[in-house]
């Protein structure tokens, strides 16, 4: 299977960027399947800066040999018993859907022609 | 009307009591739900505390429980006593919204454990509350069904983000209510609202059916006007869940055991940095240390502490909490459930237009936030750093914990701001909660009790956090502050009403 392009890390791995925020509000956006007002992107993009200049300050006191916390009560390999039991019917799994279709969920098309 | 001592509305009495009153046959549930509806009727239309007030279910409901009474049956403590719950817990044929537009028509499928066990247990739904939207938010000003009025001063914001759930239960809306926590959206608006505000342990309460913010950081919990009921309550939501892969096997407890056992042989610890740090209100640095006199005139050591990278946790938090959440809310693509834009010509395109249409600008900040934190290049310095910061954090209580049996501080370094004040500088809103949020990551029990009103007649909140499941000891601590302080402070139109 061929590797997923990958961005060029801006920074050596776990380091920190010495410049300052810079954060490419497109392409998250579209990442993120967001859709974005102009006026939105103007508002948001020096808000984040501030909030990312601020969150930045992890990278200061984080050394190498920390490991990192996933969840604050380490539980591994949770299993609960294979039993039958009931679930929810047809009608209910679809009965919150925007647009069912003959027992399914329809959504626009997927693959594009060209 | 009734025989429950002290006359006044049912609506305002303590939950221990009703319970003794309908076992003593001295009322009865409906006459308890329709004191509360009442209540709701008075205030309700200045508070906002409701998204929906349940009113026909919670008749059937009491109506149900009046009859097992009338067989014969010994009742459990929650039964017959009317609850909230925040919009943000599933419940099943009512309509769930998280205070969102995304999902503003959803209507669950099942009822969340919290509420399948009251239910079953005989509780009565009063309503579901009005919330920040996916409880990201510190005011309750991010529900796209607009804000909660704080009871104590109705320009200003009851806290957030379980602001509703806070709100009902100060001004006798409910007798209790339950809420989430994540990064205090519990313990801030209980202190901002003179309520009792617990966060047990992470994974003490199932999270079921609770619409996911960010999972490692969300907790189930609830709002009282007394320790002890919070206590009856937690005994009654409390314990393993097949259906939660993240919730603790430990067995379930009566929390009620031993609340009165007294401080006199507790260390408890102060971070003294905290108390100094820019931004806490003399207000609140006045009644935390009435209430941490309080706690020596009972016995109580207090003794210094530590946690050093408590300054970290606020920005480990700000990028854990959105890349969970940019994870989490990937849901809602308007497939299966919840808004859809129609027009589209591409799934993408719908995916894109609907999330852009039905998110407000918080979420929409935060998706962008986490998605960025998580993105590839940026991963290991933004999010496994704030990891490692979670970690650091987890090992500073550890420490503490070793000369304190539990940790005091405010719930939040201000009283209630006025609605509208921070809502154009997330980062300033973020700060409302610096002192709650070190215990979302380390996971550990922590309560907000009342322990007074600054100057400006707002309530204070008087926090303590604890080990890992010893809830026990903040119960008892909690407790035996609030009989020494007394607060029976309520907010001015139900004092006067």
């Amino acid at each position: 299977m061929p590797e997923p392009p990958t961005a060029e890390p801006p920074f050596p791995a776990g380091r920190l960027p010495r410049v300052a925020v810079d954060i490419d509000l497109e392409h998250v956006a579209r990442l993120a399947r967001l859709a974005l007002t102009d006026e939105e992107k103007a508002r948001f993009g020096p808000q984040l800066e501030v909030i990312l200049e601020h969150a930045r300050t992890v990278g200061e006191v984080a050394a190498d040999d920390v490991r990192p916390t996933s969840h604050p009560v380490p539980r591994a390999n949770v299993y609960r018993s294979d039993e039958l039991r009931p679930g929810l019917t047809h009608e209910e799994a679809l009965a919150n859907a925007p647009d069912p279709f003959g027992g399914r969920f329809r959504v626009p098309r997927i693959v594009e022609d060209e | 009307m009734t025989g429950v001592a002290n006359g006044g509305a049912l609506c305002d009495r303590p939950a221990h009591e009703l319970a003794a009153a309908l076992r003593d046959g001295e009322t009865t549930a409906a006459e308890i739900f329709e004191s509360t509806l009442r209540r709701i009727d008075e205030t309700d239309g200045d508070v906002k505390a409701y998204l929906r007030v349940t009113a026909d279910e919670g008749r059937a409901q009491a109506a149900a429980v009046d009859a097992r009474y009338r067989d014969g049956e010994k009742l459990p403590a929650v039964a017959g006593i009317p609850i909230a719950l925040k919009d943000l817990f599933c419940t099943k044929g009512i309509r769930t919204t998280a205070g969102s537009k995304i999902l503003e028509s959803y209507v669950p499928p099942y009822d969340c454990t919290p509420w399948a066990r009251l239910s079953a247990a005989g509780a009565l739904l009063a309503g579901k509350t009005n919330c920040d939207e996916f409880a990201m938010g510190s005011s309750n000003e991010n529900s796209a069904f607009g804000p909660v009025h704080n009871p104590w001063r109705l320009d200003a914001v009851p806290g957030g983000s379980s602001g509703g759930s806070a709100a009902a239960v100060a001004c006798g809306e409910a007798v209790w209510a339950l809420g989430s926590d994540t990064g205090g959206s519990v313990r801030q608006p209980a202190a901002l609202c003179g309520v009792v505000g617990l966060k047990p342990t992470y994974g003490r309460i199932s999270r079921y059916g609770l619409i996911a913010f960010a999972s490692s950081l969300d907790h189930v919990g609830t709002f009282a006007r007394s320790v002890r009921d919070t206590a009856t309550l937690l005994s009654a939501i409390a314990g393993h869940d097949p259906m939660d892969a993240t919730s603790l096997p430990d067995p379930p407890r009566d929390y009620t055991e031993g609340l009165d056992a007294g401080v006199d042989d507790l260390r408890v610890g102060v971070v003294e940095d905290w108390l100094s740090m820019e931004g806490t209100e003399p207000g609140v640095r006045d009644a935390f240390r009435a209430g941490l006199d309080a706690l020596e005139r009972l016995g109580a050591k207090v003794v210094p502490v530590k946690l050093p990278h408590a300054d970290y946790a606020l920005s480990a938090y700000y990028l854990i909490a959105p890349a969970e959440a940019s994870s989490n809310l990937a849901r809602y693509d308007g497939v299966r459930y919840g808004l859809r834009e129609d027009g589209a010509t591409s799934v993408t395109e719908m995916n894109t237009r609907t999330r852009g249409a039905g998110f407000g600008d918080e979420v929409k900040r935060r998706i962008i936030l986490g998605t960025y934190a998580l993105s590839a290049g940026y991963y290991d310095a933004y999010y496994g750093q704030a990891q490692k910061v979670r970690t650091l954090v987890i090992r500073d209580f550890e420490q503490a914990f070793a000369e304190a049996d539990v940790i005091a501080a405010p719930t939040s370094p201000t009283t209630a701001f006025r609605i509208g004040e921070r809502a154009d500088d997330p980062l300033a809103m973020y700060l409302s909660d610096v002192f709650t949020i070190p215990a979302d990551l380390a996971g550990i029990p922590a309560i907000s009790v009342p322990c007074g009103l600054d100057a400006g007649g707002l309530p204070v909140g008087f926090q303590l956090m604890g080990k890992l499941l010893d809830e026990p000891t903040v119960l008892r601590s909690a407790n035996a502050l609030e009989q020494e302080l007394a607060f029976t402070g309520r907010p001015p139109q139900v004092a006067e009403g």
